[in-house]
């Protein structure tokens, strides 16, 4: 049945913006969907950076020669500073693969699970601050 | 005092894509959120569609977005949300109208998991009795109200078709009832690829459920149930 002059086949219930990837930005994030989000960021950098270090350590293969030359690209500023992203990436996803991991298998998690999530942070603080003065240290001298 | 209302509207007989209007209406700190939606509905604009019925948090039909997060209408003070309010349809249905989403998809879901008891033993002459630690197990589960906060909230849901946390939490109260005899069947149900395994531990559900189950732990428990009886 129509009603009006409006042709049904043209209306009807809308799906935009309710479902797939344009949802995320219709829910105020809780922390736990935080915390969530940036264990998939930092899993896919990290699983990025693998992929390029297959590429390198394949080109060991060829010789010497080609695998020092490709190390050009690893002195690079802009390489170095993507570097101390990765590590703060890899620092955050080990935490938080813990946190993880505490929640799947340990009953009472559930009841901490903010509190965990703040411990992830520390973790990652504790290990990402000396380890990035370190890199930086290098880099400048 | 009073609030500005800006609600998410859609007919689908006159529009193509949502849009949001603004009401300015006059309220009790006290009231809740569904009392100023009523406000509108009633003295402003009688097309506002919305649902609603019992209004007392205990049907769970006035589920939606408001201020970015899952609540019930009926359940939300004025006063704990400030004067501005942003109240939109449920995430990952599709709107019928206004504030009206299909929920079918949810009970599809629902449904699968047969949340009813079975059992086929010969019925006692006097009902199934529990121990209270019997009892106990299921008594978060089953104050599940069915209004699809926790489904809605879940961001796996937004992408993919799995099982939800209103479907498991509904499972679990049966999986884990000492006088049901189907647990093989619903292990089967929630152990398949688009069960139990598609939550990612995100905890909206818990923080979106108007009851305060915790939904989260409730598929936990489901997934080391799966995991240490059928290994």
């Amino acid at each position: 049945m129509t009603t009006g002059t409006v042709p049904t086949q043209e209306r009807g219930p809308v799906t935009a913006g309710t479902r797939g990837i344009a949802a995320y930005r219709g829910y105020r994030p809780p922390v736990g969907m935080l915390s969530w989000a940036l264990h998939r960021i930092t899993g896919l950098g990290v699983l990025l950076f693998l992929l390029l270090h297959i590429v390198d350590i394949f080109l060991v293969g060829y010789g010497p020669e080609t695998f020092n030359e490709l190390l050009f690209l690893y002195r690079h500023p802009v390489f170095r500073i993507g570097e101390i992203i990765l590590v703060a990436g890899l620092y955050y996803h080990a935490a938080n693969g813990v946190r993880i991991i505490l929640i799947d298998f340990w009953d009472k998690a559930y009841q901490f699970e903010r509190q965990l999530f703040y411990g992830v942070i520390v973790v990652f603080l504790a290990g990402f601050i000396p380890t990035a003065f370190l890199m930086i240290r290098a880099m400048v001298r | 005092m009073q609030v500005t209302l800006r609600i998410q509207r859609f007919n689908p007989e006159t529009d193509t894509k949502p849009h949001y209007q603004e009401y300015t209406v006059e309220v009790e700190p006290t009231d809740r959120v569904l009392d100023a939606l009523n406000q509108v509905k009633w003295y402003q604009d009688g097309s506002l569609t919305y649902r609603r019925s019992c209004a007392h948090g205990i049907c769970g039909s006035d589920a939606m977005r408001i201020n970015g997060r899952n609540r019930l209408a009926c359940k939300v003070l004025i006063k704990d949300l400030g004067p501005k309010i942003t109240i939109e349809p449920l995430l990952g249905f599709k709107v019928i109208k206004d504030l009206v989403v299909d929920l079918e998809p949810f009970f599809a879901q629902y449904r699968t998991v047969m949340p009813y008891l079975i059992n086929d033993e010969p019925p006692p002459t006097r009902e199934r009795l529990q121990t209270p630690e019997e009892r106990e197990l299921i008594e978060d589960t089953s104050k599940c109200i069915l209004c699809a906060c926790c489904t809605s909230a879940c961001p796996i849901f937004w992408t993919t078709e799995w099982l939800g946390p209103a479907a498991i939490v509904n499972g679990h109260r049966f999986l884990f009832d000492s006088r049901d005899r189907a647990t093989e069947e619903r292990l089967a149900v929630l152990n398949q690829r688009f069960g139990v395994w598609r939550c990612r531990t995100i905890f909206n559900c818990t923080e979106a459920c108007p009851r305060g189950i915790q939904v989260t732990h409730a598929i936990e428990q489901v997934k080391r149930r799966i995991l240490f009886e059928q290994s």
